[in-house]
């Protein structure tokens, strides 16, 4: 009897201290300790720096495009046209990179910087009209991005006739696609760089805070004297910028342009902020907990790759955890009222 | 039917008749205030029970209990003698309790008939049965007297008549009792005599009613019993038609709290830094306003909720658009100026729903503190953050202001009421602004709070920023401002100097008085 008292006491510390551990960092360790585990157990190759590289390698593009999807989250809205911008701007950027390269064929250089510019130009040509759409005319997000996911994609396969393009210079694909430097691939330097710049503005300048007052209280932040309608505007350009850039690093890593990648962005790109606890409702989230979301994604399909998990099924546990994540935010949400610190 | 809480009852019917809804010790907690302490209240068949009280007395927490829309967190309903559990608006129904309240629960896109039936509809077959309730909703619209058509979109009616739409859907079924909060607000004198003639009618069937109003004049017509709460406690219960105004007024602010408004001993105020010409917004509710606040002073804005002191303060400050007139500020043209560049120019406004429209709930007291100064030091350099800057500045005003606890990194939502609208006035002492105007500051704010609230005020005026006081709260008016105007459905009713300030002279436009 004692005995059983003793443990039910301690399972209840134990139980309280995962509690407060949930609240405080939300449920993304959870998940990526159990992830490691049950992969670890399913496939002798998951551990092994070599695979863990890998999951680095393929789960840049999905990072950036989270960062920005991370901004618009933040602001209490989202972006369902990332996956269209990595597209236009694939398609674009691959066009003017091989007009230009085929009649200057010595500038491979000029040709690249250039067509990376049309790319990226491109897709934040798309992020403007969402924020045009958002900030100015207070359309909701959701329809805003939806239209623009239907427009982007309908001009990418108009450009393309629907066919891959080809012709870009070689040095695109060896340099940005599967260059490495000490060991580590190219598209990681590139989004190091991203996410150090991103964390210094969100966090060290007071227009990074305003992001946040705007998902906090919007009328509070107006009320404060922030541009809340720049603001918003600003999210969306910045959102479509970074889903650019990863845009042009798949086009190198594909050596084509095409009009079909990125269709899963918008899904995993939300999946990846609302498991690292970006709350749906605005005003709450961490840069290095959404580059740690990303990684977790990248982990779980690699993993469900070497256990050999079929890639249809695959996108019913992708969508599985979506859910789950929000289930567990709101669980966490009453607990927080419970516990206060 | 059970008889034995008569004596509970302090009023003048005979203890025979049983109360037909009461409530026993019923409290009501949100995180951070208590709405409700532990009130006693009880209506008896056929009377009109008053409930009277500031803003923030717990009026509306009442109702809500009372219809099913909200659950107390303590205390007992009793309904007939039996307690009851009202989970939902629908289960009070099924005890004939509906109530209209202030916020209209009509659907705007669809008609005044199935809004009349929503939840309800009568069927056929398993189909609503629209012939029913096209037949329902004119019988109930004629017995009312109110000239609605059953087919018209709620959307495209006037406020008064979506409040004729929300009295007659109470109708529809068998009530028991009815909750009326403020139903005369925006009706017309004809439409008021005419919902008073129905509720002579109920009450000679036996309903009760449970009536919130501010108007005096409502009261004597209508009223039998008031009750008077203050600060979610239950004061007092008159007899309406012996109880003076005065008397209501002493009960309902309460004098004992002469001792929580600091001296004010102001110098003589300097350069004007505030004038309003003739100023009005769209939609009447600020009309031909004109006004000036001079530096050093605390020029107040009494009137009832709506009457148009905050949209004219909002309109100034850039938060509601101007139809005409002009604002200036230290002789400055700023009409129409974006907040941003108000604030820049050294005009802050603190509104009063800090909730809705002053903090942001899940961020940080230091956030929320900082938020409108980050383009200056000791916040930034005006390019980047300087953290530790605004950790010791927010720490230095949390220790100011009495902050508890004194933890500036835990979200708002986290405080008392009163420690949240500390968060949000450090606000005005995070830049030199020359004018601030405190919309309604003690709203849900404790005693002790409301103290250094006030202190805080009178010093900020001492160190000559013009101060304006937007309340509803009568003693505020009286002990706190040096002037004030008195606002009454959208105009400046008028102006008391310092000598005029009196209950009486404010109260003369404040409320309707009855012919006098």
């Amino acid at each position: 009897m004692a005995g059983n008292t003793l443990t039910a006491q301690v399972q209840g510390g134990a139980a309280d201290t995962v509690k407060r551990l949930f609240v405080k960092l939300g449920i993304l360790p959870f998940l990526l300790v159990i992830a490691i585990v049950v992969f670890t157990l399913m496939s002798d190759n998951f551990l092994t720096p070599r695979n863990l590289m890998n999951v680095l390698r393929q789960s840049v593009y999905l990072m950036i495009v989270s960062l920005g999807q991370m901004m618009a989250l933040l602001t209490g809205g989202f972006d369902l046209s990332v996956g269209t911008i990595l597209a236009l701007s694939s398609v674009t950027g691959a066009m003017a990179m091989a007009a230009f390269y085929a009649a200057f064929p010595e500038m491979a250089g000029v040709a690249i910087a250039l067509g990376c510019l049309a790319g990226i130009a491109a897709g934040v040509s798309v992020g403007v009209m969402n924020g045009v759409g958002v900030a100015f005319f207070n359309v909701s997000p959701f329809m805003m991005s939806l239209g623009m996911a239907s427009v982007g994609f309908g001009v990418a396969l108009y450009l393309t006739g629907g066919v891959p393009v080809y012709g870009m210079p070689q040095a695109f694909g060896d340099v940005f696609g599967f260059g490495m430097l000490f060991g580590i691939p190219a598209p990681v330097y590139v989004a190091a760089v991203l996410v150090l710049a991103l964390y210094a503005f969100l966090n060290w300048t007071p227009q990074g805070r305003y992001f946040y007052a705007v998902g906090g209280n919007l009328k509070a932040a107006s009320l404060s004297g922030i541009n809340t309608t720049g603001t918003l505007f600003l999210t969306y350009v910045l959102c479509a910028f970074f889903a650019a850039v990863a845009g042009m690093l798949l086009t190198a890593r594909l050596d084509t342009g095409e009009a079909n990648i990125g269709a899963s962005m918008p899904l995993e790109s939300i999946a990846a902020c609302v498991i690292a606890g970006v709350s749906l409702r605005g005003g709450v989230g961490r840069l290095e907990n959404v580059v740690l979301g990303a990684l977790f994604i990248g982990l779980v399909q690699n993993g469900m790759n070497l256990a050999r998990i079929e890639s249809y099924l695959q996108t019913v546990v992708l969508g599985a955890l979506l859910i789950l994540a929000v289930i567990a935010d709101q669980i966490r949400l009453r607990y927080v009222a419970s516990l206060k610190d | 039917m059970s008889n034995g809480h008569a004596e509970t009852q302090e009023g003048t019917r005979p203890p025979a008749a049983s109360p037909l809804l009461q409530t026993k010790a019923v409290s009501k907690e949100y995180p951070g205030v208590r709405a409700l302490d532990g009130v006693d209240f009880d209506l008896l068949p056929g009377e009109v029970h008053v409930l009277f009280g500031e803003n923030g007395a717990g009026k509306s927490t009442l109702i809500s209990i009372l219809a099913g829309a909200n659950q107390p967190s303590a205390g007992q309903i009793l309904y007939r003698g039996e307690p009851v559990t009202l989970h939902s608006v629908h289960d009070a129904r099924a005890y004939g309790i509906s109530a209209v309240f202030q916020e209209f629960s009509l659907i705007p896109q669809m008609t005044v008939e199935e809004n009349l039936f929503l939840g309800a509809e009568p069927t056929r077959a398993g189909f609503t049965d629209r012939a029913r309730i096209r037949r329902e909703a004119l019988e109930i619209l004629d017995e009312l007297g109110f000239a609605l058509r059953p087919e018209q979109r709620v959307d495209h009616l006037t406020r008064a008549e979506q409040q004729m739409v929300e009295i007659a859907k109470a109708f529809r079924s068998d009530l028991s009792v009815l909750i009326l909060d403020e139903p005369t607000a925006s009706l017309t004198n004809h439409e008021t005599d005419h919902l008073f003639g129905l509720i002579g009618q109920l009450t000679q069937r036996g309903v009760g009613i449970v009536y919130i109003t501010h108007r005096m004049a409502e009261i004597r017509r209508i009223g039998d019993r008031i009750t008077v709460l203050r600060d979610g406690a239950y004061i007092d219960t008159l007899d309406a038609k012996t109880a003076s105004e005065d008397d209501l007024v002493r009960l309902m602010t309460g004098r004992v709290v002469g001792g929580i408004f600091p001296a004010l001993d102001l110098g003589e105020p300097g350069e004007p830094v505030l004038e309003i010409h003739n100023l009005s917004t769209a939609g009447e509710t600020v009309v031909d306003a004109s006004m000036t606040v001079r530096a050093g002073e605390i020029v107040g804005m009494a009137g009832l909720v709506g009457s148009g002191k905050s949209e004219l303060m909002q309109a100034c400050f850039g938060a509601g658009p101007i139809e005409s007139g002009s604002v200036l500020l230290k002789g400055r043209d700023i009409t129409g100026n974006t907040p941003r560049r108000n604030i820049r120019a050294g005009f802050l406004y603190l509104p009063a729903d800090r909730r809705n429209e002053g903090l942001m709930m899940m961020r940080s007291v230091r956030e929320n503190v900082s938020l409108a100064s980050l383009d200056i030091a000791p916040f930034s350099n005006g390019v980047v953050l300087d953290r530790s800057g605004e950790v010791r500045a927010v720490t230095a005003l949390a220790g100011r202001l009495n902050l508890s606890p004194p933890r500036i990194e835990r979200a708002v939502d986290h405080f008392s009421g009163g420690n949240q609208q500390k968060a949000m006035l450090a606000r005005s002492l995070t830049r030199a602004y020359d004018l601030i105007v405190f919309d309604e500051p003690t709203v849900g704010v404790d005693v002790g709070t409301r103290a250094s609230i006030y202190q805080f005020i009178v010093e900020l005026a001492k160190s000559g920023t013009a101060i304006v006081l937007i309340s509803s709260d009568l003693p505020e008016i009286l002990h706190l401002t040096t002037r004030a105007y008195v606002f009454y459905r959208g105009r400046v009713q008028a102006e008391l100097k310092a000598d005029q300030l009196t209950e009486e002279n404010v109260l003369a436009h404040f409320f309707e008085r009855e012919a006098a």
